[in-house]
């Protein structure tokens, strides 16, 4: 017997508990993906009852299905054209009067529903009593109790969808919300109109799409528009204008707003019936935590304390893990060595590919760590204090409280920091977050600070490095007003935000939600950042057959003659002494071939030609290569100086480099500039590709390249030329 | 007056809700719609956003949208704190 397949569609509010019971149904058999042209998850899993193959999709999680934000519409649409067999509204027991609202908006959708009144148990304590039968019929929908988070009522909530599934009930007319007689009338006629003007082309519950066109549910007509022709359309949306207009004349207000009034109207008549409340309610636990959490003066310490504590848990803690897997990089890199013959293929393997890759490896410590945290101030709940407290500061720049905690990763690195911006609600907010979080200097960016700080401007190098954190900051305020003013205009979205109680998290919840993030990672970001590292391999090894302007070779080799001779000849003690004078000889020579090597391959090349471009910030075309080479992750910077200014690779940090670069015709006002363009300039390969995958777009990412690029350019050029101005060199 | 001038611990109930008609349905839809109470459970330390008591749970606004909102004073308890007190 061929297996059945049940589709079931889980919606409800956020916080409502319906990601702990998705995971309860689902466990690990997970499927996470994105909403299609959209950057909202979309979550699947399979499961088998009863000779069913059941597949639950974990809809957005919303408070209505006005479609205004992305979530909302992603909802409405896939249970208006995905037509699943059944939809499961969890509802927060304890939260019933606000939650019954979209249940309600469910129920005029002409789906199959079950309300699972979920965390009953905690209603129950604050002595709420829900009569359930009166509930079911009063509003025609099967009801089931669940506590999500100990799995229970789970196995009779999906028996309930199975036996619903197969029967033909539909919620009987009478049973739906009722507005008052004058929207009634309304909707009756504009029902009558929509009956006469539509056909099985228009698949949608008649009265519904009255309902929606009264409120002038721009999707609706639009949608009526693409089916059925705009002349078809003309008269209904005709008709619906009319009886708008008849509407707004009677009550002096939007039809929508009434009818939002009326069905809690509804609602309230609901709770009535089918709740009682027992006359004392408790002194409420979450109450009592927000007496500390978000008190006027201990509020902001320790909101300070943890984010202190993420920051030193996922950088410091997460150290440790990223050093074994740079020394298990380094062994697995050295085996594969071993096993190649030497050449072209070893060394695009090695150098290209296992370094490449390896260098976006080495953050998965971090966002495992980060992402565990972020989880965890969003399952109890404090994520919406944060930004409660937070707003206020955040608004100032045009973003939402919730922005602050993405942008704060920044510091550490940018990847994990933009893929937190997922916390945020609003489009607008998460790519204004995204595009300003690369200004805040990650930790990638300070080993070059410490060497060009460290070199020109010895005692005060903590200083400048401190301003510089304070100019991204700057930089990234400027931005944030500059975007949202000029190319995310639109209206704000509203900060009705809900505080939900504080709930103990589940490990499970807390464990899937780390390792789907980490997994996304791994999997998107290899891809990209594979190609990366091999155009910027080949980039810098080609030409291989470079005409040297001199037999380094020779050299060498005329090195160790005459240093054989001399050591052979000289007496025992002198020999320590004449052997180090022969290994800093032939580095010498090492690295003048270095040089001509790097200045005459292709990257070479590039750093020459745009060398004009850099000229007016006072970098030269060492600068400029070694900031190309920072496009793929900005410690480059520094190894790659190393060998431009004819340092050995492994003595870059050192004294050495810091006399080379000295020697080399940068002054302080230059290594200033320099530092001043790092900071600002393109954010790193990684990064670059996580804009990309976390808008949804290529095209915000090229805008963040062009634009981060420009100001470092405009704010290098201020310090380089007014430094000159002012006396400075 | 408006939700906006309202103070910590004070109950009031909703008249009439102004503003753009966006945010004024956000606002209805979460559940602050006429004739509904509300009680001001915190201003945030800097003074805004605030947080609101509504059909039994916790809602925050910003204080701009709050001014939207014109309310009556229906009571007034001391703090929240002072009570556990």
């Amino acid at each position: 017997m061929p297996k059945k397949l049940l589709r079931i569609a889980l919606a409800g509010n956020p916080n409502s508990g319906k990601t702990t019971i998705f995971n309860n149904l689902t466990g690990t058999r997970q499927k996470v993906g994105n909403w299609p042209g959209v950057t909202v998850e979309k979550k699947e899993g399979e499961i088998h009852r009863n000779g069913y193959d059941i597949k639950i999709i974990d809809l957005p999680g919303t408070y209505s299905l006005t479609p205004f934000t992305i979530e909302e519409i992603v909802a409405r649409d896939f249970i208006l054209e995905e037509v699943p067999d059944v939809v499961i509204d969890i509802i927060d027991a304890s939260n019933l009067e606000r939650s019954l609202y979209l249940a309600n908006q469910l129920r005029e959708l002409d789906c199959k529903v079950i309300f699972a009144l979920n965390m009953a148990d905690l209603a129950r304590s604050r002595g709420m009593h829900i009569d359930a039968g009166i509930m079911s019929e009063l509003l025609g929908v099967p009801i089931v109790f669940t506590v999500g988070n100990k799995g229970e009522g789970l196995t009779e909530l999906i028996q309930t969808a199975i036996d619903l599934a197969g029967s033909p009930v539909e919620i009987p007319e009478e049973r739906k919300v009722r507005y008052s007689k004058d929207i009634e009338g309304a909707i009756g006629e504009l029902r009558s109109v929509v009956e006469e003007r539509t056909d099985g082309s228009f698949p949608y519950n008649r009265r519904w799409v009255a309902v929606k066109l009264l409120e002038d549910d721009q999707i609706i007509k639009q949608r009526m528009k693409q089916v059925l022709g705009a002349s078809a359309a003309e008269p209904v949306l005709e008709a619906a204008k009319r009886l708008r207009g008849q509407l707004m004349g009677r009550f002096d207000e939007d039809p929508e707003i009434i009818m939002t009034d009326e069905r809690y109207g509804f609602i309230a008549g609901i709770m009535r019936e089918a709740v009682t409340t027992s006359a004392r309610r408790r002194m409420d636990f979450s109450r009592n935590i927000d007496l500390v959490l978000t008190n006027r003066f201990l509020g902001f310490p320790i909101f300070i304390f943890f984010i202190w504590a993420m920051f030193q848990l996922t950088f410091t803690l997460g150290a440790y893990p990223m050093e074994w897997i740079d020394a298990g990089i380094g062994v697995f890199s050295g085996f594969v060595a071993g096993l190649l013959p030497a050449g072209m293929l070893k060394d695009l393997i090695v150098n290209g590919i296992i370094a490449g890759v390896g260098s976006i490896l080495i953050f998965l410590p971090n966002i495992l760590l980060l992402f565990f945290c972020i989880s965890l101030f969003e399952d109890t709940g404090y994520m919406s204090r944060a930004a409660f407290l937070m707003d206020k500061i955040m608004h100032l720049i045009g973003l939402h409280g919730k922005s602050f905690i993405p942008m704060l990763m920044g510091f550490g690195c940018n990847v994990p920091a933009i893929m937190a911006t997922r916390t945020l609600e609003s489009r607008t907010d998460r790519i204004l977050t995204i595009m300003i979080t690369p200004f805040m200097s990650c930790s990638a960016r300070l080993p070059v600070y410490i060497v060009l700080a460290g070199s020109f401007f010895a005692a005060s190098a903590g200083t400048v490095i401190f301003i510089l954190y304070l100019l991204g900051i700057v930089v990234a305020i400027l931005s944030g007003r500059l975007l949202r003013s000029v190319l995310l205009r639109g209206i704000e979205a509203p900060f009705v935000m809900e505080l939900p109680p504080y709930r103990v998290p589940m490990l499970k919840s807390l464990l899937i939600h780390m390792w789907d993030r980490s997994k996304m990672f791994l999997k998107k970001m290899g891809g990209i950042i594979l190609v990366g590292s091999i155009v910027v391999w080949a980039l810098s090894s080609f030409p291989s057959d470079i005409n040297y302007s001199r037999d380094y070779a020779g050299q060498i080799e005329r090195i160790e003659m005459v240093y054989a001779e001399k050591i052979r000849d000289a007496a025992p003690e002198a020999v320590v002494d004449l052997k180090s004078r022969r290994a800093q000889m032939i580095r010498d020579v090492k690295n003048m071939r270095y040089q001509e090597k790097a200045r005459k391959s292709y990257i070479g090349r590039i750093g020459q030609m745009v060398e004009p471009v850099f000229e007016p910030v006072g970098i030269d075309w060492r600068g400029s290569v070694a900031l190309l080479t920072g496009f793929v992750a900005k410690e480059i910077v520094v190894s790659t100086m190393g060998v431009l200014y004819a340092v050995d690779e492994a003595e870059a940090e050192s004294e050495v480099l810091r006399n080379a670069l000295k020697n080399s015709g940068m002054t302080a006002l230059s290594a200033l500039s320099m530092m001043v363009f790092v900071l600002l300039y393109v954010p790193c390969l990684a990064t670059v590709s996580v804009i990309a995958r976390e808008t949804g777009s290529v095209r915000w990412a090229l805008f963040n390249i062009a634009y981060t690029t420009g100001v470092a350019w405009i704010a290098a050029l201020a310090v380089y030329q007014g430094g000159r101005l002012l006396g400075f060199s | 007056m408006l939700l906006s001038e309202m103070r910590e611990g004070q109950t009031a109930r909703i008249v009439a809700i102004a503003g753009e008609p966006r945010l004024r349905r956000r606002i209805l839809e979460m559940g602050l719609t006429r004739g509904s109470e509300v009680y001001i459970e915190k201003y945030a330390p800097l003074k805004d956003p605030l947080e609101l008591i509504i059909r039994g749970y916790h809602v925050s606004l910003r204080v701009s949208e709050a001014a939207q909102i014109e309310v009556t004073l229906k009571s007034q308890e001391g703090p929240y704190a002072e009570k556990i007190a």
